[in-house]
């Protein structure tokens, strides 16, 4: 079974390119069963939306 | 090269506003630029001098904006070409250091016991609702600092993603490095800035 090491390489992966159907069923069960490891996913969705608010709209749309 | 638009092309060439309302708007806005730009230069004079540029670039160009947030995105827009530029030449002149190596990093292997689980200390706990998060302006402080406190390589690709906005594709050509090395650098960088954060911020919220 996936650990939580390798699940948070995927939930940062994921959020600069799209996952495979199989990581994201892997992740997607961890996330499901591990508490810390779903903190830790909403702390870098989080992130990743704070990189957004710094400068106003001047992104690239890219997101996965 | 990169495929980012000029929106700064597209600016009204219309003048209709005063000079120093100009001048005021781009006071106002022109903290924010700055530390815009030293989280992705990590050079305070690098930085004053980007933000100088953009400020000047804006006065001569920027002739009337309806409405303060399309004038920002316009300003940053033009902050951004600035700090593409510097960087550059920062890369050129040897200012960086050479990217960390993939299979040495101590810091996030301490986050993590032998069988990949986390160590009980290093255990993200939640951070609430995120728009209160935003909303608070000790956040932010603890995110610059954080920022600034991230090793070189993992602060410039991060803040090219995050912050920039670029893609790990853009990013690879830019610094000239695997989009795979990428990936372990922005992994590490998200790990060490969440921990950071949490240890900056939450602890002093609760003290």
């Amino acid at each position: 079974m996936m650990m939580c090491r390798r699940a948070t390489q995927l939930m940062s992966q994921r959020l600069d390119r799209p996952l495979t159907w199989r990581e994201r069923l892997s992740l997607r069960f961890h996330l499901a069963m591990c508490g810390p490891c779903s903190e830790c996913n909403r702390q870098f969705e989080l992130l990743h939306d704070a990189g957004r608010r710094y400068a106003p709209e001047t992104q690239d749309q890219d997101d996965v | 090269m990169l495929t980012l638009t000029a929106h700064w092309e597209g600016a009204p060439t219309v003048s209709t506003e005063p000079l120093d309302d100009r001048m005021q708007r781009l006071s106002a806005v022109r903290p924010r630029l700055l530390s815009f730009a030293r989280l992705h230069l990590r050079d305070n004079a690098q930085a004053e001098d980007a933000v100088q540029d953009a400020l000047e670039a804006a006065i001569t160009k920027g002739d009337s904006f309806e409405g303060r947030s399309g004038y920002e995105t316009w300003v940053f827009g033009i902050l951004k070409y600035k700090i593409l530029d510097l960087m550059r030449a920062q890369k050129r002149q040897g200012q960086w250091q050479p990217l960390e190596d993939e299979n040495d990093d101590d810091a996030i292997d301490r986050l993590f016991q032998q069988n990949g689980r986390w160590h009980e200390a290093s255990r993200p706990a939640s951070w609430g609702e995120p728009e209160a998060v935003f909303e608070n302006e000790r956040f932010w402080q603890v995110f610059d600092a954080c920022m600034i406190s991230l090793p070189d390589s993992a602060a410039r690709v991060f803040s090219l993603r995050e912050l920039m906005g670029l893609s790990t594709d853009d990013i690879c050509r830019e610094l000239d490095i695997k989009e795979n090395n990428c990936w372990v650098i922005l992994h590490r960088a998200r790990l060490r800035l969440r921990a950071c954060i949490e240890k900056g911020w939450l602890t002093e919220e609760r003290a």
